[in-house]
Formats: C-alpha cells, structure tokens, sequence
C-alpha cells in the first residue's frame, strides 16, 4: 500500500520500541516460524511467542479447541518447548527478522517465574510479558492473576530479576480488572497487556459432554471484542504505564478501536488462525485510516476517544 | 510450500444425501499437491463459522490445474460450503500436511478406508506407481459407498462392507482385512477412517509385520502448525509425546501413534 512518508506509526511502549503497534499475541503466532511463508516477519511490529514454561511442557488432551459463534474455545494448556529449547533454537530464528521479541513466560510458583525471568534477562528478547492468566493450567499461573494481591506479588517479585521492559498480561475474568490493573502497576510493571482469553465452556448436546477434554477453556476471537475494548478503555483510564490492548482484533478498523480506547500497540491473536496475514492486514488498515483522516503520527490516534456526554 | 489462495469452483456435485464433490480450478495445488495432503477453506467471508475447515484433497487433474475434495457436512462451515455455486471464489489454504510414503514400483499394497475417510485413499491410489493394488471400503450403507467406479478402476482388487449390509458384506471393513491377511500379504497398509478402525488396522498390520501409515483426524484451528490444539500421542525414546496432527501428520506411521 501506499504510505505517506511523514507518516509515524513507530510506538515506544516503556522502553520496547516497536516499528509499528501491531504484535502478533501470544500463543497464536508460535515462534513466527509457521507464518514466515505466507507474510514478511520483517514487517511486524513484534512477536510475543508461544507461553513459555521453565520445562517443556505436553499441553492437555485433545479436542483443545471449539468454534462457537465468532470465537473460539481452547485449552491448548502451555504446550511449548521449554524455555532453554527457546532460547537455544528460536531467538536465533526470530533475530533473522527486525522485529521485537517478546517472552511470554508462564509458571507454576513464583520461583518459577523469577527463574525464567532471570535466565532470559541475559538472553537477546527486547521484553518479558508475564502470563499470569492463561484459564488452561491447573497449578499456579491463574491463581496469580485473578486477584490484586497475586499480581502484586508475581510482579513484584519477578521485577527483581527482569531489567527489560515488563508486560504484565492480565486476565479479563475478574470481577474489576482496574484493581488487578492499578497492583501491576503498583507492583513496577512498565506495561500491561490485556485481554487474556475468557473461561467459557462449549456443550456437545449429543453426547451431554463438553466438547474440550478439559471442559472448559480460554474464549478468543471477534466475539470477545467488545468485552476487551470496554476492558482496555477502562485500564487506560486508570493507569499511567501504557496498555497494549487486544481481543478479537481481525482488521485495521478493529485495531483503531483499541488504540482510540488508549491502547498504545494492539496484538492480534486468533485472526491469525483464519487469515496468515492478519497482522499484515491489520497494519495496513490502521495506515488507511489514518490517511483517511489525514493523522501524520499514530500517537494522534492513540486515546483520542470521546465519549458521549 | 503451501500459498494463499483464490481459487474458483467448477463444479459441485451432490454425491450422497449429505455428501458433495467440489471441482476447484487451482494450478498450483494441482501441480504440488500429493497424495495425503490437505486443503484449508474459508467457508463464508463472515465470522459466522469462523475457523477454515480442513479438507482432504480427493484427487488432481495436473493438465487441467484442477482438484477434487469430498466433503460431508458436518456443521455450519460445512453447510456453507455445500451450497457454493460454480464460478464462486474459495479463500484456500494449501496444500498443508505431510503426505503418504511412495512405496517402489514393485510393491503390493493395500488401502483400508472408512466412511469419509476414503476419499484421501483415492487419491493415492491415482498416483502410485505398484504392482499391486487392494482397496478396502467400509461405508455406513450404500447410500454412502459413493465413487464406487473410480476405486474399482485405480484397485487391481477391492472388497466393500456397509453396517447395516445395504452393499458388500455386512460388518466393518477391518473384518475383511483381517481374513484377508491371513491369506495374503501386502507390503504397505494405508488407512483413513474413524480411529477405532484405525487402530484396528494398525493392531492387524502390527500383528503381520506389515509397514502401515494412517492419516490422523483432530480438530483443528489454523492448519498450519501454529495454534498447537490438534494434537496425537506419538512415541518417543522415554515415553510419548503430543505431536501436532496438522504439520507433524496427518500421515504418521502407525507404529509411532499411541491410540487411546
């Protein structure tokens, strides 16, 4: 597409300078690998790989996903090489590329996190983004992130070791995300980013069971994207550090949404399952809407939502 | 390599009450396409059946750039997809997958389907080049036993059951294979179907020391290696472990899969 020159949509997000808002989320883009047939890994703003965990990890039994209306429904549960595996075979694969790392970690016990969190602050990633909400995983991980005081203390914690920007991921299945939202901040998280999936369950009628060998699982996709817009703009008003909103995001109009609401970069998730190229396609619809409307810097866009009065 | 793809429809053919055949125009998958593969389609450009929806590719016409899947509908995707006309443009990923073992020129092979899993069988027995070619079938009734013809005319032998004995013998096709190997041998077995008749056949085909490969079902989400829910048990040195059925497979050798 045809870009205006003067036109800025690099962000700096405490530090992680990104090219452009758009980041392939977690958990949706494996280590950039899968995707780098079908768009250039050069042109994202970053990627936040695959949740690592301190070990490798299987995952759960599968049927891990169900289509339900405008979404999807998975309990994939971390299965990912292991964070040695990562750093051995995948930064070197990811560095090819100009584009951010981003480490998704995930843990059992705080211990673990901080580990991780030590380990690969020595490591070539230009942020750690701390999973403290994926609904798939018995042990740990949810527990921190769906009360203030959990958060506050993972995050506290885990700063101790991690000189990196840190995103703090919070989970929308709380009952106020601003409390959990205002303790990572309160806790030294540089960012946040937000929404985690939501714990939804799918029935096969049938055969009077849930479709997930897990039951239940993390809801994705254009059916949470009010939820997550509403969840963003509500965070944004509540923090200082900068929020990097995400939910459902499919197209450039969508991102606009999220950026509008306070967002500073959006990361696009479960469209990537449907379209390889969504991130491309995101991207290049947020320059269309700002040369529609004649914005030179994206930081124009960015919280310039007015509510009605 | 597998691309992104607008591709058109030829024809679409109602082989069975809840069974089609679309005819694609696609030049790359006819020319890359091998047997085993699959193809990823976007039913609808909407989000109401969200997902792609994994289809098996049938057969190809490499002269004429053009490819078969046949498909039953299952659900919404499905539903949508079988209501396509020719000359609608299909949003196509592919073709995905690891595809069957070519076996030499002098072998004696056999293919053990069922139910929609035949069709992928079809296409291999198109393009293997053996000695000798054996289709076993098995379909819920004769309603379903749909392209009969076509695997009479690429099989040198081939045997049909139905459940309910509409066609054929009366029974599930793995009874049929397992007289039969007790007769004679094959020196590959290939299987697509249910997975309890896939783990029947490669129980049977263990049993004979006969090398066996299985193309694996799971749901899945995007196809191509990503998003880590389509998983199998595989075996490993010290254990087992899940391997993605959409990248590491859906071919696998059945003396890897652990079936449950």
């Amino acid at each position: 597409m045809v870009i205006s020159e003067d036109m800025n949509i690099a962000v700096d997000i405490a530090g992680l300078k990104l090219k452009n808002p758009v980041i392939a989320a977690s958990g949706t883009f494996g280590f950039g690998r899968e995707y780098s047939q079908y768009i250039d890994l050069n042109q994202l703003g970053g990627i936040s790989v695959k949740g690592l965990t301190l070990e490798p990890r299987q995952g759960n039994k599968p049927p891990r996903i169900a289509e339900t209306p405008a979404g999807i429904l998975n309990s994939v549960g971390l299965q990912n090489p292991g964070v040695h595996s990562f750093i051995e075979n995948e930064i070197p694969y990811i560095r090819q590329f100009d584009t951010a790392i981003i480490a998704n970690i995930a843990g059992n016990t705080v211990e673990d996190y901080c580990k991780m969190a030590e380990i690969l602050d020595d490591e070539d990633i230009d942020a750690i983004e701390l999973n403290v909400s994926c609904p798939n995983v018995k042990a740990g991980c949810v527990a921190f992130g769906n009360n203030p005081s959990g958060i506050y203390e993972i995050t506290s914690q885990v700063r101790k070791f991690c000189s990196k920007p840190l995103i703090v991921k919070l989970t929308p299945n709380v009952g106020d995300i601003r409390e959990t939202a205002k303790a990572a901040e309160e806790a030294g998280a540089d960012a946040l980013s937000l929404i985690n999936t939501i714990l939804g369950m799918a029935i096969d009628i049938h055969k009077r069971r849930p479709i997930l060998a897990n039951n239940m699982g993390g809801l994705s996709g254009p059916a949470v994207k009010p939820v997550a817009v509403r969840m963003v703009y509500e965070v944004c008003q509540t923090v200082k550090i900068p929020v990097i909103g995400m939910g459902g995001i499919s197209n450039g109009d969508d991102a606009v949404e999220f950026l509008l609401a306070g967002a500073s970069a959006v990361m696009v998730g479960t469209a990537n399952f449907v379209n390889p190229r969504a991130c491309i396609d995101v991207l290049d619809g947020i320059k269309s809407y700002m040369l529609k409307h004649k914005y030179k810097s994206i930081y124009d866009i960015i919280g310039a939502l007015e509510l009605n009065q | 390599m597998s691309k992104l793809l607008k591709e058109k429809i030829i024809k679409i053919e109602k082989l069975a009450p809840l069974l089609f055949r679309l005819t694609i125009q696609s030049e790359y998958i006819a020319k890359n396409a091998k047997p085993g593969q699959f193809v990823n389609i976007k039913c609808c450009d909407g989000i109401d059946a969200l997902l792609r929806r994994p289809i098996s590719i049938c057969s190809v016409n490499r002269e004429q750039g053009l490819f078969d899947i046949v498909f039953e509908v299952r659900g919404r995707g499905t539903e949508i997809l079988s209501l396509k006309k020719p000359g609608d443009i299909l949003d196509i990923l592919g073709p995905l997958g690891k595809s069957f073992y070519a076996p030499k020129d002098n072998s004696k092979i056999a293919i053990v389907g069922g139910g929609i899993g035949v069709f992928p069988l079809l296409f291999l027995l198109k393009e293997l080049r053996c000695a000798h070619k054996t289709a076993f079938l098995g379909f819920r009734s004769a309603e379903n036993a749909v392209l009969l013809d076509e695997f009479k005319k690429e099989s040198d032998s081939m045997y049909v059951t139905t459940d309910d004995g509409s066609l054929g013998s009366k029974g599930f096709v793995t009874d049929i294979l397992e007289q039969k190997l007790s007769e004679e041998s094959y020196d590959i077995i290939y299987s697509c179907g249910p997975v309890v008749m896939m783990k029947r056949v490669a129980e049977a085909a263990q049993k004979h020391e006969i090398k066996c490969q299985v193309s694996l079902e799971e749901r899945m989400g995007c196809g191509i290696g990503a998003c880590l829910v389509c998983v199998c048990k595989t075996r490993k040195d010290d254990g087992w472990e899940y391997s993605h059925i959409c990248s590491d497979g859906t071919v696998f050798w059945s003396s890897e899969v652990i079936f449950d």
